[in-house]
C-alpha cells in the first residue's frame, strides 16, 4: 500500500492528503484547528483507607491515581514495579484481599478498606519469605525488575491451585487442579521476564511449593 | 596493570570463591523489592516532580507550530520543555538522532516535549493539551524498496563492510553442491522490563542523574556533551538496571529531559519513558535482508562461502553487522562478505544483544542446515568437517581456544541427537509432529579497559568501587568473588559498589565484554592493594599468601585487617591490554539443540526441550552464567517464533509498540532448559582467563528452532519469525 488512496477513509488516511507535504494537527482529536482548548479543571482528590502489608494507610489521592502509583509514589513502596502501566507485563502484581491483581489497572480509590500485600510485606532481606528464598537459591531473576511481580504472582498461584481455581490448561475444570509445571507456566504467563529466567522461576516455585522434581 | 603476555598461575586459579556456583549477593535486595531503580529515588531526590514525554506524531518532517498555552495553564504544571526553550543541545556522540526533536522531526515518537507537573496524573493530562502542527515530509520506510539505493557503509564496530579472500565467484560457480538463498530478519525491540528512566537533581551547576544505563562513562560524556556541561559537572548513578540488552548502552531522552525539566522547574524531576513510546522513541535491532551462498565439494568440504546483508538506518547511522561471524566460523578457501546500508527514516537502529551475530547466525545456521540436507549429511558432521582452528582469512592467526566440535559432540550426546529422524516430518506423537534442530553458537570475545578502586578497612572489610553496571548479568557477585579470591577473604567480607561515575571508569555492560573486563580491572586493583598490604605489614617476601583473612609468608601470619590499622588502604588500577587479541582470535563457541512439536493441523509450534553447550573460557559464577545463557535462549525462541516490530510503511513507524503487540516469550512458551559449560580457561584474555557468555547464548538459537521446525514438518521458512501463516501452506496433508 504505497498510495494513500489505498488506505480508504480513516483519520490517518485523510491527514496524508496524498501530497509529499501536508499539514497535520495532532491532538486533541476532537478540536478543529484553531479552536481554543478548554481549560482543564482540577479533578477531585478523595481520601482512601487501605491496609498495606498489615498496616493501616490513609491517603488522599487524585481519583486518577492507580493503586500502583499510590503504592510507589504516595507510600514509597517501590518494590512493586511499573513495567508498562497497561496490564501487559505483570511487574505491578500485588495481592488484594489475598488475590493477585495488576495494580496498574486498578484505581486507588476503588480499594477502600482493602487489604493489600506487596513484595515488601512478604519478607525482608534479613528474613526472606520462602518464595523469595527459593528465587535466590534457583537464580529465578536477573535484572530484578519483574521479580517482585513474579514472586507475588507465584505466592498467589499456589493459593489458587489450593483453592481449586481452574486454569486454561486444566483438562477438567470441575476437578481440583493438581500442581504441575504446566499449571505453573500457564498461571505465571501474565508475568513477563525479558531476561528469560522462566526455567529457573518454575524450579523456585516448585521448591517453595514443597515439590521435588518430577 | 599491563596484560600483554598470556596469564600464568595467579591467585584466581585457587578457585576457592571464583568458579563456584554462588547465589547473587544482590538477591535479597532484588527479591524483596528493596533494590532502588532510577525512578524510585525517594531517598535521595525527595519531592521530585513528574515529567511526561510527548512523542512526535509524524515520522519525518517538521513542527510548524506548538501551542502550549492550555497545557501550561493545566493544574499542577510546573514547566514544559521543548526544543524551542531548551537552549542549545548538541547531539551525543553515541546518538544518531537528536533526543529532543523540533522543529525538524527525524523519527516517529521522537520526543518533542516534556511536561513537568506536581503529579504524574497532572503531567499526563497536561501533555494531552499540547497542540502540535506538523508539515509531514516524505520518508523512506521500506528496506526492500531501498535495497537498490543501499551503499557501502564505512568501517565501524563490526569491522570492514566488505571482505574477500580467494576467488569466491569462481569457486562458487564451479562447486558441485551449491546453496544460494535469501533470508530476512525483522526489526526487534529490546523490550526490557524497566522502561528507560531517570531522576535528575541540580545542586548548583552540578547535575546528579540517577539513570538506568549500561555504560556510565559513555553516558556521562554524552550527557555533558548534549547539555553543554563540563564532564566534571555531571554525575551518573545506576546501581540497578532493570534490563538493557543494548537498549540502555546510550543516553536516551529520559535522561536529557529529566535534566532539562529539573532545571526549568527548579527542583528534582523524574521521567520514565511511557511503555508505548519505547519501541519508536529508542533504538532497535534493525531488520536485515541476507543472501548466503555456500559451495562445497560433493563430500561436504566448503570451497566457497559468501554472506551479504542489507539493513537500513537513519542518515549517519550504521549497518547491522550480520555477516561478521561468517568471516570466522567455518573454513573455506574462497570467501566473500559484504554489507550495504540503506537510508531509512524509521527510528534509530542500534545494538541489541549480540548485534550482528544474532540476526547473522539466524540466517547462516539455517543455510548450514540446508546445505547439510543437500549433501545428505548430518548437520553436526557437516559443521565439524568445516571447522577451522585458525582465522580462515589469516592462517597464521590461531583461535586462542576453539572447542566448537566438542560443544556439538557433547551436546549431540546429551540431547539424544542420534534419535533425530533424518527425513523431515517422520516423527509423530498424536497431533504433534516432532523435530530436532541444532545450530552452532559463535560470538567474539571483546576486552575493554576497566578500572576499579579497592579499599581495605581496619575490620578487614574489602570494598570495591567501579562504575561497572549489573544489568541482570550478575556483576555484583562476580566482582565480589574476584575481590574475595584475590584478598583471601570470604565473600561476606566484600562490599561491592557499582554504577557511579565518581568511581573509576569501567568497560561497562555490553558486547558480552563486561564479565571478563570488569573483573580483570578488579584483579588489577586488588594486585596493587596486595602490594600495599604486604608493605604495611612489613613482609618482604615475594611469596606472600592471602588466605582465610590472613596474610602469611613462611611461618609468619598476620590478620589482613591489621594492614589497615593505621588507616584505610586504598588502591586503584585498571587493566591495560596489549595485542594478544590481535595475535589470537578470541571467540566463544557453543552448540544449541532444540526439540519442537508442530501441531499437524494448526502448525502451532511448541518448544519442548532446549540444550546449550558453551565453551567460553573460565566461568566465574556458573549459577549466574547459566542464567545468562538460558535467558539468551529464551530471547532466541522469541526471535524464532514471535518477535517482529511491524513496520507501517506508509507512515513510518513500528505499529506494535507495547508489550501486548510486540510479543516476547512468556512462561508457557519456555520449557526446562539445560546448559553445559565446558571446562576451559583462556589465558590470552586476562588474568581471569574468562570470556563472555551473555550473547553467545543467543547466537544460533533462532536457527536451531527453525531447523527443528523443518525437521518436524518439512517446511523451510527463511523469513523470521516462523509464524503459523508461513508454515500452513507447506504443511503435510492432515490425516
Amino acid at each position: 500500500m504505497d498510495s494513500p488512496s489505498d488506505i480508504g477513509v480513516s483519520r490517518r488516511g485523510l491527514l496524508t492528503s496524498g501530497a509529499g507535504f501536508a499539514a497535520v494537527t495532532a491532538l486533541p482529536a476532537s478540536a478543529s484547528n484553531k479552536e481554543p482548548v478548554a481549560p482543564m479543571e482540577t479533578p477531585p482528590a478523595l481520601p482512601v483507607q487501605l491496609k498495606v502489608n498489615g498496616k493501616p494507610a490513609e491517603l488522599t489521592v487524585d481519583t486518577r491515581t492507580t493503586l500502583l502509583d499510590a503504592l510507589r509514589e504516595h507510600l514509597h513502596l517501590t518494590g512493586t514495579k511499573k513495567g508498562c502501566d497497561h496490564g501487559q507485563c505483570g511487574a505491578c502484581t500485588v495481592m488484594v484481599n489475598g488475590r493477585r491483581i495488576n495494580s496498574c489497572l486498578s484505581l486507588a480509590v476503588m480499594h477502600e478498606g482493602d487489604s493489600v500485600t506487596t513484595i515488601e510485606g512478604l519478607g525482608t532481606p534479613e528474613d526472606l519469605h520462602p518464595m523469595q528464598a527459593a528465587f535466590v537459591k534457583h537464580d529465578g531473576y536477573q535484572c530484578g525488575y519483574c521479580t517482585p511481580g513474579q514472586i507475588c504472582s507465584a505466592v498467589a498461584v499456589l493459593d489458587e491451585i489450593k483453592a481449586g481455581i481452574p486454569s486454561h490448561v486444566a483438562a477438567d475444570v470441575a476437578a481440583s487442579p493438581a500442581f504441575s509445571e504446566m499449571e505453573i507456566r500457564e498461571r505465571m504467563s501474565g508475568n513477563i521476564c525479558r531476561c528469560g529466567a522462566y526455567s529457573n522461576i518454575v524450579e523456585a516455585i516448585r521448591e517453595a511449593a514443597g515439590r521435588r522434581q518430577a | 596493570m599491563k596484560f600483554d603476555i598470556p596469564a600464568t598461575t595467579n591467585p584466581i586459579d585457587r578457585l576457592k570463591v571464583v568458579g563456584k556456583a554462588t547465589d547473587r549477593i544482590d538477591g535479597p535486595l532484588k527479591t524483596t523489592g528493596r533494590a532502588p531503580y532510577a525512578y524510585e529515588r525517594h531517598d535521595v531526590a525527595p519531592g521530585a516532580a513528574y515529567g511526561y514525554v510527548l512523542g512526535s506524531a509524524i515520522a519525518k518532517g517538521r513542527i510548524t507550530g506548538m501551542d502550549l498555552s492550555a497545557a501550561k495553564a493545566a493544574p499542577g504544571v510546573l514547566a514544559i520543555v521543548t526544543a524551542e526553550n531548551a537552549g542549545k543541545l548538541t547531539k551525543g556522540n553515541f546518538n544518531t538522532a537528536n533526543l529532543l526533536g523540533g522543529p525538524e522531526i527525524e523519527h516517529y515518537h521522537q520526543a518533542i516535549a516534556l511536561v513537568v507537573a506536581e503529579t504524574f496524573e497532572q503531567a499526563r493530562a497536561a501533555s494531552s493539551l499540547i497542540r502540535v502542527d506538523y508539515a509531514r515530509g516524505k520518508g523512506r520506510f521500506d528496506l526492500e524498496a531501498e535495497m537498490a539505493s543501499a551503499t557501502l557503509p564505512k568501517e565501524g564496530f563490526g569491522g570492514a563492510a566488505e571482505s574477500k579472500v580467494g576467488n569466491f565467484d569462481g569457486a562458487f560457480a564451479s562447486a558441485p553442491v551449491q546453496l544460494d538463498a535469501r533470508y530476512t530478519t525483522p526489526d526487534h525491540s529490546h523490550a526490557m522490563m524497566e522502561p528507560h528512566a531517570s531522576t535528575a537533581k541540580w545542586e548548583g551547576d552540578q547535575l546528579l542523574l540517577w539513570t538506568s544505563n549500561q555504560m556510565i562513562n559513555w553516558g556521562k560524556g554524552d550527557v555533558a556533551r548534549t547539555l553543554g556541561l563540563p564532564k566534571e559537572k555531571v554525575r551518573l548513578m545506576s546501581p540497578y538496571v532493570g534490563g538493557g540488552f543494548g537498549g540502555k548502552l546510550f543516553v536516551r531522552t529520559d535522561a536529557i529531559l529529566a535534566a532539562l525539566g529539573a532545571k526549568a522547574a527548579g527542583r528534582p524531576v523524574k521521567v520514565s519513558l511511557q511503555r508505548p513510546l519505547i519501541a519508536n522513541n529508542t533504538t532497535h535491532r534493525p531488520a536485515t535482508i541476507q543472501r548466503i551462498r555456500i559451495g562445497t565439494t560433493s563430500d561436504g568440504k566448503i570451497t566457497a562461502i559468501g554472506h551479504e546483508s542489507w539493513s537500513g538506518d537513519l542518515p549517519g547511522g550504521g549497518p547491522e553487522t550480520a555477516v561478521s561471524q561468517t568471516r570466522l566460523l567455518y573454513a573455506g578457501e574462497n570467501r566473500l562478505t559484504a554489507m550495504r546500508l540503506a537510508v531509512l527514516d524509521l527510528p534509530e537502529g542500534n545494538a541489541m544483544r549480540a548485534p550482528g551475530e544474532a540476526p547473522g547466525m539466524m540466517a547462516l545456521e539455517i543455510a548450514m542446515d540446508e546445505m547439510a540436507e543437500k549433501l545428505g549429511m548430518d548437520p553436526v558432521a557437516f559443521r565439524a568437517l568445516n571447522d577451522t582452528q585458525v582465522d580462515p582469512e589469516a592462517a597464521n592467526r590461531p583461535f586462542s581456544q576453539r572447542q566448537l566440535i566438542q560443544c556439538m559432540r557433547i551436546g549431540a550426546d546429551k540431547f539424544g541427537w542420534a534419535r533425530r529422524a533424518k527425513a523431515p516430518g517422520a516423527v509423530r506423537e498424536g497431533r504433534w509432529l516432532i523435530g530436532m534442530g541444532m545450530a552452532a553458537a559463535f560470538r567474539n570475545n571483546l576486552n575493554g579497559r576497566s578500572g576499579a578502586r579497592v579499599r581495605l578497612d581496619g575490620k578487614g572489610v574489602v570494598t570495591v568501587e567501579t562504575d561497572m553496571t549489573d544489568i541482570g548479568t550478575g556483576t555484583y557477585t562476580i566482582i565480589a568473588q574476584t575481590a574475595a579470591e584475590m584478598m583471601g577473604v570470604p565473600l561476606e567480607t566484600v562490599v561491592v559498589r557499582l554504577g557511579d561515575s565518581s568511581f573509576p571508569a569501567s568497560a561497562g555492560s555490553g558486547g558480552q565484554w563486561g564479565a571478563n573486563s570488569s573483573t580483570a580491572g578488579v584483579y588489577a586493583a586488588c594486585a596493587m592493594l596486595r602490594d600495599k598490604v604486604t608493605a604495611a605489614l612489613g613482609f618482604n617476601s615475594a611469596d606472600v599468601v592471602f588466605e582465610d583473612g590472613k596474610v602469611r609468608a613462611g611461618n609468619r601470619s598476620v590478620a589482613l585487617a591489621d594492614a589497615a590499622k593505621g588507616g584505610e588502604l586504598v588502591a586503584e588500577d585498571y587493566m591495560d591490554y596489549g595485542d594478544l587479541a590481535k595475535k589470537y582470535q578470541q571467540s566463544t563457541f557453543g552448540a544449541h539443540f532444540v526439540e519442537v512439536a508442530v501441531d499437524a493441523a494448526t502448525a502451532e509450534v511448541r518448544v519442548r526441550r532446549m540444550l546449550a553447550v558453551c565453551a567460553a573460557g573460565r566461568i566465574l559464577n556458573p549459577k549466574s552464567a547459566r542464567s545468562q545463557v538460558i535467558g539468551a535462549m529464551t530471547m532466541g525462541v522469541g526471535s524464532a517464533l514471535m518477535e517482529e516490530l511491524a513496520v507501517d510503511k506508509r507512515f513510518g513507524f513500528f505499529v506494535n509498540h507495547d508489550l501486548a503487540g510486540y510479543e516476547v516469550p512468556v512462561h508457557a512458551d519456555i520449557p526446562h532448559q539445560e546448559v553445559i559449560f565446558l571446562d576451559e580457561t583462556d589465558p590470552t584474555t586476562s588474568p581471569m582467563k574468562a570470556k563472555g557468555v551473555g550473547e553467545l547464548g543467543l547466537c544460533g538459537v533462532g536457527a536451531a528452532v527453525a531447523n527443528a521446525i523443518h525437521n518436524a514438518c518439512g517446511v523451510r521458512v527463511r523469513d523470521y519469525p516462523v509464524t503459523l501463516d508461513k508454515l500452513l501452506p507447506g504443511m503435510p496433508a492432515f490425516a
